[in-house]
């Protein structure tokens, strides 16, 4: 009976380690911000640039993914995501994602921005808020471990019949 | 050897009775044995060395917290840690030391003062053992994972909501306030009801010690105070945090004073929970060491439920700076006050005892002058928090943090330990070393004053609560240099006292009976009590049953040996109304509680487990209750 | 031997209270009506209760400590209880003492009652502004309102008050609950979300006084301080005068320089600056930077030094703050520093 206890601790005490960890101070690397215009292709004259890699260091991160559920607001990206519900722009709780909803897809949408109205941010926010922003989307549509996830935030929440009420139309 | 409550009854063969005795209340061996366990003493002392490990472990968090302290922008400590570190100290100290301590400290000696031979419901004492065993563990292990944590022991919303603390650690600390709820209320009931129904015959209520009483009146505030943090912490907190709920988001309508009210409901009768069994031991100190009863015993009975009832009435004043009426407020201030009185009272009572009384100079009677002096003073901070004009100025200060360690510490560490040196040999069976334990008292004493009185400079000084630095420039540089001085002779105090606890044991001199001649029954019996604490269940004729012998000594006949059996009483008088057969040694409350704090545990990550946790609690209360055919049970 | 351990936390106060120099942030220096009543109410507890202390310690010594008993030293090993005209003797002690707390603590109810009152009588709204602080991590937005909208002042962390005027703090805060404290002026009042509280302030001389956040807020609840500043009316009104105008676009090429960092850089994403694109408002206004004190709400002086490493690296000054960290090349910091000091 110990035993199991024992080996049932050592088990959630591992798990916890990525949920909790709080990166407060980042590496400088994490701070670079890219070009105004994310390359494609790594073939460049003059030298390498700083390469992206496609792993969020923030995934199951609790603690990063508060912090972009915060940055979700002050960068207003809810002006047209609203609270993952979409209005103007679309909804980002789905699974049939135009351009890909792995996290490396959303972080190249986020910093290459995308036709019809989403802007770049790519030369414009350090890349480590970028994973941030990306851990809390996955977080919304149940992609991060349920145990990082925050359960509600303390906005205001719209219901749905409001939303259609003031947009007239659902999305 | 014929012990003092032990009449020569002729018809009556007490070397047989003391054979079954020993049959019927003998515990099974090796690991299965102990985790079955059902007597109040092994329970009991459980409770006390767990609580004093946790004891020690925030000892060290706070040991920490001074070190990054002693020094103006100091890097000893990140922000994280020292905000885990406080947090985890309040919270050990609060709900996994003082309040089991005192329980357990109640569970061990109340039978024996009241003359039976254990509490009314043993398996549901072993079940709030291991609950309460389950949370501390529940939450240390949060600590070592990095979820310790770290909104406060009082985590105040919205900082401690879902948004503004992420991650499992506020969570881990809400549940674990479930485990040990769970834990005091189980004592509670049982107390109570051993307390007012399985007395000796003739302890009628104006007989009954007053360590008694208080654990009595602490009981019934349990009863009433912890519903209302299971309310704040899980009904509220966890429930937002957990499953979307809006109790006290104020985006949504909640209230984040709602929190505030719930929880210090909860808050402040739960100091008096901590601190009303200290009085009780306060009593039991002096009238054993000043050899005269305590003066004024209605009056000592009455200060204690009146403290008990006005405790419930006092909340709001950990909330003065939220901007309430004024008017409201003002009432508080006047409770806070008037709870100042049935304190005085009290203290009143015990001047005059030790005044007409013949001090012996003992370990235990040191403490109990360190509990006048520092909980005295911190009584009389307390008058100046109640003011509202003076608290604005040093609400969430190190004022505050001064006063409530010299109210908790004074009134209710300081007799704690003298209640451990006065009934070490109890416990034991050896005396402790008085000169040791002297010394324990002034390391302890001196090492707290000065730790703690330069606090209240640093408050009015304008130094908040739970910052983990300061600069050099705000002048409070001395103030906590000092402060960690003093802290490094607390713990080296503490450090003595186990050393003291441990040569004691091994070789201090043997205790009899009754080794410092006192007058209550729990030293009617053998150091340390067998089992089933007394071959013959005494009768108690007086409030000092072992001053006032009658010539014709009186005992108990007619309850069974052969299996484990104790005594009803009426409420009032003691009458003897019927037998009451006790289980005997089960696993089923550790069982029991082993499943349900798996599901509680797992709930804190997962929805689902709450449905597990149905079906574990239901396989576990129906092995508890299942009517199990035994063999001393069969007549 | 206990009488010189009880000296050991007098001579710690002594130490404390004589060598040690003005303090910051003190309530017993009161610069103004209400901390003044504060101040002197607080004395009078003080000494009150330590004469009461005095008192109980002084009856508590004697009862240890007096040596054989006269005629009160009963054969207490026969009843251990004394005579009944001893305890008679005794009841009426205790009950006297009692009354004598009654009346003590009722003495002390009232003189709190009182001063509480006397304190809100202070607070009025003739001749007195109305100063609004939103309590955010870690810092404060301060703003004075005005019917027009363009006589409104927004600035961060920094309160300047007139001499001699009631200041109403209107609070409330953005995120968790903080708690607006000066103890110059007056006591402490929480800002709570989704409420508003109120609490009047008035400084009767000049001077700086510090406050702080006092209720745990977080990661950097420590670093959460703010300045307020009295000034004479005149020396007031010229420091609101100031802050009214938005300023003039820059016309050194190198502050013009620093300008196009500020508004290249993720910068524009938190703060505001008056007169430019830069308008958001999750961040402290940068309006008037260069004029104020202090840097990331009292933790740094604004100087240029301090103010380079904290954009550089905010984290390290204040690790777990909501600022981020931007990269900025080295040739274009020095520009952005002077710019953001040009601005006063």
């Amino acid at each position: 009976m110990r035993r199991i206890a024992g080996l049932a601790c050592c088990i959630l005490a591992l798990t916890s380690c990525q949920r909790e960890k709080r990166d407060v101070r980042p590496a400088p690397v994490r701070t670079v911000t890219f070009g105004s215009a994310a390359r494609e292709d790594t073939i460049e004259p003059g030298g390498k640039l700083p390469q992206y890699q496609a792993v969020n260091p923030y995934d199951r991160s609790a603690w990063a993914i508060s912090e972009g559920q915060r940055l979700f607001d002050w960068y207003n990206c809810s002006g047209c995501h609203s609270h993952g519900g979409g209005g103007i722009g679309p909804p980002l709780i789905k699974t049939t994602w135009i351009y890909g909803g792995e996290p490396d897809n959303l972080f190249d949408t986020i910093v290459k921005g995308r036709p019809n109205g989403m802007p770049t941010w790519g030369g414009r926010i350090p890349e480590y808020q970028i994973w941030q922003l990306v851990a809390f989307i996955r977080s919304m549509n149940k992609e991060e471990p349920q145990s990082a996830t925050p359960a509600r935030t303390d906005e205001i929440q719209i219901s749905p019949t409001l939303k259609q009420k003031v947009n007239g139309v659902t999305k | 050897m014929t012990l003092p409550m032990e009449p020569a009854v002729r018809d009556i063969d007490v070397e047989r009775e003391r054979e079954n005795l020993k049959r019927a209340w003998s515990s099974p061996g090796g690991i299965w044995g102990w985790l079955s366990v059902t007597t109040h003493h092994a329970i009991g002392m459980r409770y006390i060395v767990t609580a004093f490990i946790f004891l020690l472990a925030g000892g060290v968090e706070a040991f920490l917290m001074r070190l990054q302290l002693s020094r103006p922008d100091n890097t000893f400590l990140s922000p994280d840690k020292y905000n885990q570190l406080f947090t985890m100290h309040g919270t050990t100290m609060m709900f996994l030391f003082a309040v089991p301590v005192m329980e357990g400290m109640g569970v061990y000696l109340v039978p024996l003062m009241l003359g039976t031979r254990n509490v009314a419901f043993p398996r549901l004492n072993a079940f709030g053992y291991y609950m309460y065993l389950a949370g501390g563990i529940f939450l240390y292990w949060g600590l070592f994972s990095n979820s310790g944590p770290d909104a406060g022991w009082f985590a105040y919303t919205p900082l401690s909501g879902p948004m503004y603390s992420a991650g499992k650690r506020v969570d881990v600390w809400a549940q674990m306030i479930t485990f040990t709820e769970i834990s005091a209320m189980c004592v509670a009931a049982e107390l109570i009801a051993t307390i007012l129904k399985m007395r000796a015959p003739g302890m009628s209520l104006n007989r009954i010690p007053l360590f008694c009483w208080s654990m009595l009146v602490q009981s019934w505030m349990v009863l009433f105070a912890m519903p209302a943090v299971m309310i704040a912490s899980t009904v509220f907190l966890l429930n937002d945090r957990t499953i979307g709920t809006h109790f006290v988001n104020p985006a949504e309508g909640g209230d984040p004073l709602l929190y505030q009210h719930v929880f210090w409901f909860f808050g402040h009768p739960e100091v008096y929970i901590i601190f009303i069994p200290a009085l009780g031991m306060i009593s039991s100190i002096v009238d054993t060491d000043t050899r005269r009863a305590i003066f004024g015993y209605p009056a000592m009975v009455l200060s204690v439920v009146a403290t008990a009832f006005i405790g419930f009435g006092l909340w709001v004043h950990h909330m003065f700076a939220t901007g309430l009426p004024q008017i409201g407020e003002a009432y508080f201030t006047a409770a806070s006050m008037m709870i100042g009185i049935t304190s005085g009272v009290q203290i009143f009572c015990w001047i005059v005892t030790i005044w007409t009384g013949r001090v012996r100079w003992s370990a235990a009677m040191h403490f109990v002058l360190g509990f006048f002096f520092i909980f005295v003073a911190g009584g009389l901070t307390g008058i100046i928090l109640a003011a509202i004009p003076l608290d604005l100025q040093v609400h969430d200060t190190f004022f505050v943090v001064a006063h409530f360690h010299y109210v908790l510490i004074g009134g209710a560490l300081f007799p704690l330990f003298g209640g451990f040196h006065h009934w070490f040999p109890k416990f034991t069976g050896r005396m402790i070393d008085e000169r040791i334990g002297k010394v324990t008292f002034w390391l302890l004493f001196v090492g707290f004053n000065l730790t703690f009185f330069p606090m209240h400079l640093l408050g009015l000084y304008g130094m908040t609560r739970r910052i983990y630095t300061y600069g050099s420039e705000m002048g409070w540089d001395h103030g906590n240099a000092l402060a960690t001085a003093g802290a490094s002779i607390i713990a080296v105090g503490g450090i003595l006292f186990i050393i003291n606890v441990f040569v004691s044991r091994k070789s201090g001199a043997l205790a009899g009976a009754n080794p410092l001649d006192s007058g209550t029954l729990e030293w009617a019996t053998t150091s340390p009590p067998e089992p089933f604490n007394f071959v013959l269940l005494p009768v108690a004729t007086s409030r000092y049953p072992l001053w006032t012998l009658p010539k014709e000594r009186l005992a108990v006949t007619g309850v069974r040996s052969d299996r484990r059996e104790v005594l009803v009483t009426t409420v009032m008088d003691a009458e003897p109304r019927h037998r009451y057969p006790l289980p005997h040694s089960s696993i089923w409350p550790f069982i029991s509680a082993l499943l349900i704090a798996i599901a509680l545990t797992g709930s804190v990550f997962a929805f689902g487990w709450y449905y597990i946790g149905f079906i574990v609690a239901a396989i576990g209360l129906i092995g508890w209750f299942w009517p199990w055919r035994r063999r001393e049970a069969r007549s | 031997m206990i009488r010189r351990a009880a000296l050991i936390p007098a001579i710690a106060a002594l130490a404390l209270l004589s060598g040690c120099g003005a303090k910051v942030q003190s309530a017993m220096d009161p610069a103004g009506p209400e901390a003044g009543r504060i101040a002197g109410l607080m004395w009078f507890f003080i000494i009150l209760v330590s004469v009461i202390f005095v008192v109980v310690m002084a009856c508590v010594l004697y009862a240890l400590f007096r040596g054989p008993r006269g005629i009160e030293q009963e054969p207490l090993e026969r009843t251990h209880a004394p005579s009944t005209a001893t305890e008679e003797k005794l009841t009426r002690n205790v009950t006297a003492a009692t009354v004598a707390t009654v009346v003590i603590l009722f003495g002390l109810l009232v003189a709190s009652v009182v001063t509480g009152r006397a304190i809100s009588s202070l607070g009025t709204a003739k001749n007195g502004i109305t100063v609004e602080v939103t309590g955010n991590q870690w810092w404060w937005y301060v703003r004075y309102p005005n019917d027009i909208a363009q006589w409104t002042v927004v600035t961060a962390n920094e309160i300047h008050i007139p001499v001699g005027r009631p200041v109403q703090i209107r609070g409330t805060s953005n995120d968790v609950i903080h708690s607006f404290w000066v103890p110059n002026l007056n006591g402490k009042i929480d800002l709570i979300p989704s409420r508003v509280t109120e609490r009047w302030i008035q400084a009767d001389r000049p001077g700086r006084f510090r406050g702080q956040c006092a209720e745990f807020c977080g990661l950097q609840h420590a670093h959460m301080a703010l300045w307020v500043i009295a000034d004479p009316p005149d020396k007031f009104q010229a420091w609101m005068n100031a802050q009214l105008q938005a300023p003039q676009p820059p016309g050194d090429p190198e502050l013009q320089r620093g300008q196009q960092v500020f508004l290249n850089h993720a910068c524009v994403y938190c703060h505001t600056i008056g007169g430019t694109s830069a308008m958001a408002s999750v961040g402290p206004d940068l309006t008037h930077f260069g004029s104020r004190s202090t840097i990331a709400a009292g933790t740094l002086p604004n100087t240029k030094g301090n103010l380079g490493g904290w954009i550089t690296d905010p984290q390290n000054v204040k690790p777990g703050n909501h600022m981020a960290v931007v990269d900025i090349k080295a040739d274009e910091l020095q520009p952005l520093i002077d710019y953001l000091e040009s601005l006063k």
